[in-house]
């Protein structure tokens, strides 16, 4: 696991809206091809911290780097070696299966022949080739998050965030959605997803738990239960981030 | 970028609601404006209570009626008929003329009419007065010129320039125009602009390699086209089914609508970034764009009548100076000469709006 270069790299982090702190002198790493946890209660400058790692936001000080590139510095580099799913999904209703690929993928500059070329390989995997040109508002939820899972990588992004990305879903389709997620860091995408489903929080292979601005916990979920002595990571993340 | 554009356009096809007010309303807008409101008096509906009956006073009611502004609809017998017949509403004035007419204008060298109108609408009532005045003042002067033999008489021609049959549709055209380019531009890039905020893909296009401006552009691009779209519809129906005509430069005139098109979406996009719904975005546009524009620039009422106060405030409104614009050009058909300060102005707010526009932005990115 050492062996693994580092796609984010965090140091000191401290982001200040005015006199409040959301992120206090954040540091942590997550290497290539690795599906990382970040979890924490509701305000507790999870969001904050996101919009910092993908170039939304400025950090107040500290570095940021994520791809290669200093977030402060080349916001567009890291921007285009990132995907971001979040929990609204971000695809248009009005618009066809295919032209929400078309969409995305013009935006992020790729050729007409490498859209269709993609879109065919994930309608294909998600079997859903019938699809393609239906409007989006008329296809189930789960299966409007494996798609919007399947834009987000259609660049085939260093790192791709998950804001919550299952909220809504029933059971079957959010572990199938978790198989996708396997996949893409098995083919070396590095996975930085955020949850309040603890069961998933399992799934990953590292986890960091944030309190009140602070990374208070880091670790693998098995450590951590062994740590703090309990069996379940409801129970660490409840005796941690109350 | 011209996915973007692409995108854009496909969502506003398909959305039947937009399409329905991008294109329906100004149509019926401009047909509304064009014949419903009109000042124009035409058929007025009036009645003739005679009491002498003589060659005069039919002589006066034949002048009255071939006139076109008048329809004769009945013959008063007494003055009691004449309030019931108000009251029944058929009628909008009453001509009266008294006993023994024409004997006492021959004696005496004067007689009376009396106008009874129905005030309950004033403007209409106002109007059929000075109508009505007018042309028996006019029988009157002939009279005189003809038994007195002097040729000594004033008349007084009116000339109406630019407008020579005071046409109404003259005045609201241009203020049509100015009223729909300021709410499709303004208002549906605003709407438009929430809607991914709410349904956040806004999000999603901000993490994107886009940049904001890219963003801005390509949501406006689909809009300026269909102003621009709307713009000759509007121009078209004023010309075919209401013969106004644009005397001066088409080119002109089609580059300032272009520039307040884009001062509008500069607005929306203000707005839009203000707001957080699309609901507050379409109240925003109403309240703030719709009424003002209809109120304050001088599209319906003239400026120099209203308050102090509200004179200055009309100063603020886009639309006064291009609806000043837009009548130079189409009726007056002069050249940018006579309004380059109206356009400058222009400039200016536009360059306001968008300014404020990517000041907010960043500041909402931070």
């Amino acid at each position: 696991m050492s062996q693994r270069k580092n796609i984010i790299e965090v140091t000191n982090l401290v982001k200040k809206f005015g006199s409040f702190t959301a992120n206090d002198k954040l540091n942590f790493t997550v290497p290539e091809g690795e599906i990382f946890g970040f979890l924490g209660a509701n305000g507790a400058g999870k969001t904050t911290a996101i919009k910092i790692l993908s170039g939304l936001s400025k950090p107040t000080s500290g570095k940021v780097i994520v791809a290669g590139y200093d977030v402060s510095k080349y916001p567009n580099k890291v921007k285009r070696n990132i995907g971001y799913m979040s929990q609204q999904f971000s695809l248009y209703n009005d618009l066809t299966v295919r032209e929400n690929f078309r969409f995305y993928g013009g935006i992020y500059g790729l050729s007409n022949k490498a859209i269709k070329d993609k879109t065919n390989y994930y309608l294909n995997k998600l079997e859903m080739q019938e699809y393609g040109n239906k409007l989006l508002r008329s296809i189930p939820l789960g299966w409007k998050q494996k798609l919007a899972f399947s834009v987000a990588n259609m660049h085939e992004p260093a790192v791709v965030f998950l804001d919550e990305p299952t909220g809504g879903v029933d059971p079957i389709t959010r572990r199938q959605f978790w198989e996708l997620i396997y996949e893409s860091a098995d083919l070396g995408t590095t996975v930085f997803v955020t949850t309040h489903y603890m069961d998933e929080a399992e799934y990953c292979e590292r986890v960091s738990i944030m309190s009140e601005g602070k990374i208070v916990a880091i670790d693998s979920p098995a450590e951590l239960k062994s740590k703090y002595g309990v069996d379940t990571m409801d129970d660490v993340f409840v005796s941690i981030a109350r | 970028m011209w996915a973007f554009v692409k995108k854009e356009f496909f969502h506003i096809f398909r959305d039947y609601r937009t399409m329905v007010i991008l294109f329906g309303i100004p149509v019926v807008q401009v047909l509304l404006f064009g014949f419903a409101i009109t000042n124009d008096i035409k058929d007025a509906r009036i009645a003739i209570l005679d009491y002498s009956k003589d060659e005069v006073t039919r002589e006066i009611t034949n002048k009255l009626v071939s006139s076109n502004y008048f329809l004769l609809v009945d013959n008063l017998e007494s003055d009691k008929q004449v309030e019931s017949e108000f009251r029944k509403g058929k009628i909008k004035q009453v001509v009266v003329f008294e006993q023994g007419f024409a004997k006492k204008l021959e004696k005496e060298g004067k007689a009376n009419v009396q106008i009874i109108l129905d005030a309950s609408e004033p403007n209409t009532a106002n109007m059929l007065n000075a109508y009505t005045s007018g042309i028996i003042n006019s029988y009157s002067l002939q009279k005189i010129r003809e038994s007195s033999g002097i040729p000594m008489s004033i008349s007084i021609e009116p000339k109406m320039l630019f407008n020579p049959e005071q046409k109404s549709v003259y005045m609201f055209v241009p203020g049509v125009i100015a009223l729909l380019l300021m709410l499709v531009s303004a208002m549906m890039t605003s709407i438009s602009i929430t809607r991914e905020k709410e349904l956040g893909t806004m999000e999603a296009l901000l993490v994107s390699p886009l940049k904001p401006i890219q963003i801005i552009i390509g949501k406006v691009t689909p809009y300026v086209f269909l102003s621009f779209v709307n713009l000759v519809v509007i121009l078209l129906l004023g010309f075919f089914v209401f013969d106004m005509p644009v005397n001066g430069s088409l080119i002109l005139l089609l580059l300032e609508s272009l520039l307040f098109i884009v001062m509008a979406l500069g607005l929306g996009i203000l707005i839009s970034i203000i707001s957080k719904t699309q609901q507050q975005a379409m109240m925003m546009s109403m309240f703030a764009l719709m009424l003002p524009t209809i109120l304050l620039s001088g599209f319906i009422f003239p400026i120099e009548n209203m308050p102090v106060p509200l004179q200055w405030l009309s100063h603020l409104m886009p639309p006064r100076w291009f609806i000043i614009i837009i009548k130079n050009i189409m009726l007056k058909g002069v050249g940018i000469g006579y309004f380059w300060k109206e356009t400058l102005i222009l400039v200016f707010m536009t360059i306001f709006f968008i300014g404020m526009s990517v000041k907010k932005f960043k500041i909402r990115l931070e």
